[in-house]
C-alpha cells in the first residue's frame, strides 16, 4: 500500500543523477550488459572550489580569531565561532541523514538519537576531565555526588581517556543502529512504518535519559565543561582548533559519502530506494546494503554530536527529542535530497533562519518552520539544489 | 495516609468542640478521681511519653476539669508555667487548671504537643461525643474515631456501647470497640475483637492485625492466645487477597482506560493510513483541537446557560467532531492532496502543519493549560473493592470510545461511503475504474478520521490537562497501536489500542512508566519480526508491496 505507492512511483525519487541514469539504462537494454560510466568522485571544478574553500577557511579562521584584535570588525567573536561550529555539526548530521534518506529511501526520524549518543559519549569524557574543579570537588561528576552515588557506574569506566571516549563516539551509535536496523530491516519494515518506529526509538531513549537513575545527569545532562585534552575549553585557541577539526570532518564526511554513493555499493543502495522488490528479484539481499548505509550514517551523526558538545558546552536529553529528529529531515529536504551538498546548504539555511527568527520574532519561528515543512515538499520537491538545477537548465536551453 | 487521617480527625474534632460545652453542662460523668496537680504536671514538661500518660489519665478521669484541659490542649490554649502548673487561657485571662482561679499568665509557655498526642486529644474529644443524645452527632463521632482509634478511649467506647440503642450505630460502635480491644486482658474479648476487625475488609486494618501475629525479639509471640493469632492470620490473609485482587483489577482498569484513549486516537490514524497510505503527524493536533472545542463549548455554557452546565458534553461531542473534521478536510484539500504517492514527504508536511496548529493554539488560548471541568455526574466514582475506586469520568470515556468504535464500524460497513472507503483501501485503481470518485472519498475519509480524533480530544479533556501540547503526548503511542494492530481493519486497531494500554499498565508497577514505554517499544519491534503487517494484515496481493 504505502510502500507500494512509493516504489511504484520512482519518479518522485529522482533527486540524484545516478538514480535517473540507472533507471533509463535499465529501460533501454533490459539486462545489465554494461553500467553507465561511473560518475567521478568530484568534478574538476568542484575539486578546485573545495580546495579554495579549505584554504580560505583553514587560514582565515585562525587569523580572524587569534591574530586580528578583538576591537576590529574582522575579528571572529566567540559567538560567531560557536554558531559556525554548531551549524557545521548540523551539516554533518544532515549529510548523514541524506545518505539514508536521499540514497536509500529510509526516512529516519531517529537520527537525533545517534547525534545525542555521540554527544553523550564525548560528554562523559568532558565531565571526567573536570576533575576536582566541580562544585563538590569530588572524584565523581557533580550530579552523581548530588544523587549520593559513591562510585562510577560500570559504563563510565575508562571514560577519562579521550581515546576511549572517541571510540565510544563511534561504537555506541554503530551498535545501537546496527541492532535496531538488523531487526527492522530483516522484517522488511519500510516506508512510513519505519519512520515512525525510529521516532518511537528516539522518544523512548529520551525518556530513558531523562531519568536520573540512568546515570547521565537526567534533565540537566552534562554541562560546565572545563577542558578537553588538557586544554581549557573556552580558550580561543582551543575553540579555533575545534572549529577547524569540525570543518575538516565535514569535508572528509562529504568526500566519504560521495565515495560511497558513487561506488558500486552505492548503486545497489540507490536501487533499494527505487525498487527494493525488483532488486530482490535480481538476486540481491538488500539487508546488508541497508544495514551498512544505516550504520555509517548513524556513526557520522554520532561524530557530529561529539563535535557539537564541546563547542556548545551542553548536552541534555532534549537533544534527542522527536522534534529535533524531524528538524534534521527538513534541513535535508530544504537543501535537496540525494545531492549530499544540498543538505549541507539546507542545514546552514534553516538554522540561519532559526537564529534570525528566535532572536527577532521568537513567537513566529514555529510558524515559519511549519511553513517550510509544508511548502518545501509542495513547491520545491528537490529543494534548493533542485531549484539551482532547474535555473541552470533553463539558462542552458535559452 | 496516616497524616491525612490525623488532619481529618483533628478537623472533625474542632467541629465537635463547639458543642462540647453543652455536653459538659448537661451532666458531666461522675469524676472517678479528682484532678490533682500531679496529674497535669507532666504536661508542662518535655517528655512526650509522660505527656501521653497524662492525657490517658485525663481521659480516664473524664470529669469537668479534665475535659477543660483536653479542650484547651486541642485548641492550643493550654499554658504551662515553669513550676509545673497548667493554665487554661481564655482570651486575655488565664486560670489554673486545678483550682480554677484566675491567674496572670506571666511567663507561661504554650504546652507543645506532637501529632500523635494531638490526634489522641482529638480522639478523646470525639469519644466524649459518644454520649450525645443526638444520633447524628454520635455517628459523626464514631466516624472520626474509626479513622483514628486510640486505645486510650476504650473506657468511653465501653460506656457508649452499653448505652447505644440505634442498631446501625451499635454495629459501627462494635467495630470501634474491637479496634480498641485488640489488647484486652480477656482472650475471648480479644478473639471477638480480631474477628470484628478482620470483617471490616479495610486494608488499613493490616496495621492493627500484623502486630498480633508478629514475634517478640525473644521468639515468643506478642499475642499469647493461639486462637486469636489464627483469627488474626486469617484476617490478614483475607486482606492480602483483597489487596491483590484490587491491584489486578486496578491495573486492568487503568490499562483499559489508557487503551480507550489510544483507541480513539489510533482509529482515525488507521483509517487514513489504510486508505491513503499517509501517516498524519498532525493527527495528535486533531485531539488537541477536539479538546479545545470542548473547552470553548464549556465556556459558552458557563456564560449563557449555567443551569444546563451538566449537559455541555452533549454539545461538546458534536462540536469537537466538527471542529477537528473541518480542519482535517481543509488540510486534506489544501495540502495533502498534492502529495499523494509521496508518503515520506507527507510525513514532514503534516509535521509542519502540527507545528503551525500548536503555535496558533498557543497564541489564541495561551501557552498555559486551560481548565475543562467535569460535569457533576462525571465526578466521583464507584467503589468496587476497598481501595479500588473507578472514577466515573474514566468509565464514561471507556463507554464513549466503545460507542465511537461501534459508530465507525457502522459507517465503514453499512454506509455507501464506508463501502467506497473499503474499496479504495483495497484497490484504488480498480475502485476508480468502476466509478468511485477516489479523491472525494479520500477527503471524506480524512475528515472522518480527523473527527474521530476530535472526539478523542473531547474525551481526553475530561480526564487530563488540556494544553497546546496535548496531542504530542499521545501521538507516538497511537502510532504504535496502529503498527501493532495493522491497518485497514477496525479490529486490529481495537486490539492494538487496548493491548498497548493493558501491556503498558501491566509493566508499569514493576519497572516504572519510562522503562515500561521502552519495554513496549522493544516488544513491538520484536513483534513485527513475526507479523510485519501487524496483527490483522489485509489479505491478498495488496498487503505485500
Amino acid at each position: 500500500m504505502t510502500s507500494a505507492s512509493s516504489s511504484a512511483t520512482p519518479s518522485t525519487h529522482t533527486g540524484s543523477t545516478s538514480g535517473r541514469a540507472a533507471a533509463g539504462y535499465e529501460a533501454q537494454s533490459g539486462f545489465a550488459l554494461g553500467l553507465p560510466p561511473r560518475p567521478a568522485l568530484l568534478s574538476r571544478r568542484a575539486w578546485l572550489a573545495l580546495i579554495a574553500l579549505i584554504i580560505v577557511f583553514g587560514l582565515g579562521v585562525p587569523f580572524a580569531t587569534l591574530v586580528v584584535p578583538e576591537t576590529s570588525a574582522f575579528h571572529l567573536s566567540a559567538y560567531a565561532m560557536t554558531i559556525t561550529g554548531k551549524f557545521m555539526c548540523y551539516a554533518i548530521a544532515a549529510l548523514a541523514l541524506d545518505l539514508v534518506w536521499g540514497y536509500c529511501g529510509i526516512l529516519s526520524l531517529g537520527h537525533a538519537l545517534f547525534f545525542a549518543l555521540g554527544g553523550y559519549a564525548i560528554g562523559m569524557y568532558l565531565m571526567r576531565s573536570i576533575g576536582h574543579d566541580g562544585k563538590y570537588g569530588s572524584d565523581l561528576p557533580d550530579f552523581m555526588v548530588f544523587l549520593d552515588w559513591h562510585q562510577l557506574p560500570w559504563y563510565w569506566q575508562g571514560t577519562q581517556h579521550l581515546g576511549y571516549a572517541l571510540l565510544l563516539v563511534v561504537l555506541v551509535p554503530a551498535v545501537v543502529a546496527w541492532v535496531f536496523g538488523f531487526f527492522t530491516f530483516r522484517s522488511r519494515v519500510k516506508g512510513v512504518y519505519l519512520s515512525i518506529i525510529t521516532q518511537a526509538m528516539t522518544f523512548a531513549a529520551m525518556l530513558l535519559f531523562y531519568r536520573n537513575e540512568t546515570g547521565f545527569g537526567g534533565n540537566n545532562g552534562f554541562t560546565d565543561f572545563k577542558r578537553i585534552g588538557g586544554f581549557p575549553i573556552t580558550h580561543p585557541g582551543t575553540r579555533t582548533a575545534l572549529l577547524l577539526i569540525t570543518f575538516a570532518v565535514l569535508i572528509l564526511a562529504f568526500i566519504g559519502a560521495r565515495a560511497i554513493v558513487t561506488s558500486k555499493l552505492g548503486r545497489v543502495v540507490t536501487a533499494v530506494r527505487d525498487g527494493e522488490t525488483r532488486l530482490m528479484f535480481l538476486g540481491y539481499s538488500p539487508l546488508a546494503y541497508k544495514l551498512f548505509v544505516w550504520t555509517v550514517s548513524a556513526v557520522l551523526c554520532g561524530i557530529a554530536g561529539a563535535l557539537y558538545v564541546p563547542q556548545v558546552g551542553i548536552i541534555n536529553p532534549g537533544e534527542m527529542s522527536p522534534g529535533n529528529s524531524i528538524e534534521m529531515a527538513i534541513w535535508v529536504a530544504v537543501g535537496g535530497r540525494g545531492t549530499l551538498i544540498g543538505p549541507i546548504i539546507g542545514a546552514f539555511a534553516v538554522n540561519g533562519a532559526k537564529s534570525f527568527f528566535t532572536a527577532n520574532f521568537p513567537e513566529y519561528w514555529l510558524f515559519f518552520l511549519g511553513l517550510i515543512f509544508v511548502l518545501v515538499p509542495l513547491l520545491l520537491p528537490n529543494g534548493i539544489m533542485g531549484l539551482i538545477e532547474m535555473v541552470t537548465r533553463k539558462r542552458n536551453r535559452s | 495516609m496516616a497524616f491525612s487521617f490525623l488532619t481529618a480527625a483533628r478537623r472533625s474534632a474542632r467541629e465537635i468542640i463547639g458543642s462540647l460545652a453543652i455536653v459538659l453542662l448537661a451532666g458531666a460523668p461522675l469524676a472517678a478521681f479528682a484532678l490533682t496537680p500531679a496529674d497535669v504536671a507532666p504536661l508542662a514538661g518535655d517528655d512526650f511519653d509522660a505527656k501521653s500518660a497524662a492525657i490517658d489519665k485525663l481521659i480516664a478521669n473524664h470529669d469537668k476539669e479534665s475535659l477543660a484541659v483536653l479542650k484547651a490542649l486541642s485548641e492550643d490554649s493550654a499554658l504551662a508555667t515553669d513550676s509545673g502548673e497548667v493554665l487554661l487561657q481564655d482570651g486575655d485571662t488565664a486560670r489554673d487548671a486545678i483550682t480554677g482561679k484566675t491567674v496572670t499568665a506571666g511567663d507561661a509557655q504554650p504546652v507543645t504537643l506532637n501529632n500523635l498526642l494531638r490526634s489522641k486529644v482529638a480522639g478523646a474529644l470525639s469519644g466524649l461525643q459518644l454520649d450525645s443524645p443526638d444520633a447524628a452527632t454520635r455517628g459523626a463521632a464514631i466516624t472520626a474515631l474509626l479513622q483514628n482509634p486510640d486505645p486510650s478511649i476504650k473506657p468511653l467506647v465501653d460506656a457508649a456501647r452499653a448505652k447505644e440503642t440505634d442498631p446501625a450505630l451499635k454495629k459501627r460502635l462494635d467495630t470501634l470497640w474491637a479496634m480498641t480491644a485488640l489488647h484486652d486482658a480477656d482472650p475471648a474479648k480479644r478473639l471477638e475483637a480480631v474477628q470484628l476487625v478482620a470483617a471490616r475488609h479495610d486494608l488499613d486494618m493490616n496495621e492493627l492485625l500484623r502486630p498480633l501475629v508478629a514475634k517478640k525479639p525473644d521468639g515468643s509471640f506478642n499475642e499469647t492466645d493461639s486462637r486469636v493469632r489464627a483469627a488474626a492470620q486469617s484476617g490478614i490473609d483475607e486482606l492480602d487477597s483483597i489487596q491483590r485482587r484490587s491491584q489486578i483489577a486496578g491495573t486492568l482498569f487503568a490499562g483499559l482506560s489508557l487503551g480507550s484513549v489510544l483507541l480513539l486516537a489510533a482509529l482515525g490514524l488507521a483509517i487514513t493510513y489504510g486508505l491513503i497510505g499517509v501517516i498524519n503527524m498532525a493527527h495528535g493536533e486533531f485531539l488537541m483541537i477536539g479538546a479545545y472545542a470542548t473547552y470553548v463549548v464549556q465556556n459558552l455554557f458557563q456564560r449563557f446557560a449555567p443551569g444546563a452546565f451538566d449537559w455541555y458534553p452533549l454539545l461538546a461531542v458534536p462540536a469537537s467532531f466538527a471542529a477537528a473534521g473541518l480542519v482535517g478536510i481543509v488540510l486534506e484539500r489544501l495540502v495533502l492532496k498534492h502529495l499523494y504517492g509521496r508518503p515520506l514527504e507527507t510525513l514532514l508536511t503534516t509535521f509542519g502543519v502540527s507545528l503551525i496548529l500548536i503555535q496558533a493554539t498557543r497564541m489564541l488560548f495561551g501557552a498555559q493549560n486551560v481548565q475543562v471541568i467535569n460535569p457533576a455526574w462525571m465526578s466521583g466514582g464507584v467503589t468496587v473493592l476497598p481501595n479500588l475506586i473507578l472514577p466515573y469520568n474514566r468509565l464514561a470515556i471507556l463507554a464513549f470510545s466503545l460507542i465511537v468504535v461501534g459508530i465507525a464500524w457502522a459507517v465503514l460497513t453499512k454506509t455507501r461511503l464506508g463501502l467506497f472507503v473499503r474499496a479504495v483501501t483495497q484497490n484504488r485503481r480498480m475502485a476508480a475504474c468502476v466509478g468511485v470518485k477516489t479523491a472525494r472519498v479520500d477527503s471524506y475519509a480524512f475528515a472522518f478520521g480527523a473527527g474521530i480524533a476530535g472526539l478523542g480530544g473531547c474525551a481526553l479533556s475530561q480526564i487530563g490537562n488540556v494544553g497546546p501540547d496535548l496531542g504530542q503526548s499521545y501521538i507516538i503511542d497511537s502510532f504504535m497501536a496502529v503498527v501493532l494492530g495493522g491497518v485497514g481493519q477496525l479490529a486490529g486497531t481495537v486490539i492494538g489500542g487496548f493491548g498497548l494500554g493493558l501491556v503498558s499498565k501491566a509493566i508499569e508497577p514493576f519497572w516504572g512508566a519510562v522503562l515500561a514505554k521502552i519495554a513496549v517499544l522493544v516488544l513491538i519491534v520484536l513483534f513485527i519480526q513475526k507479523r510485519p503487517q501487524g496483527m490483522f494484515a489485509l489479505k491478498g496481493r495488496s498487503a505485500e508491496a
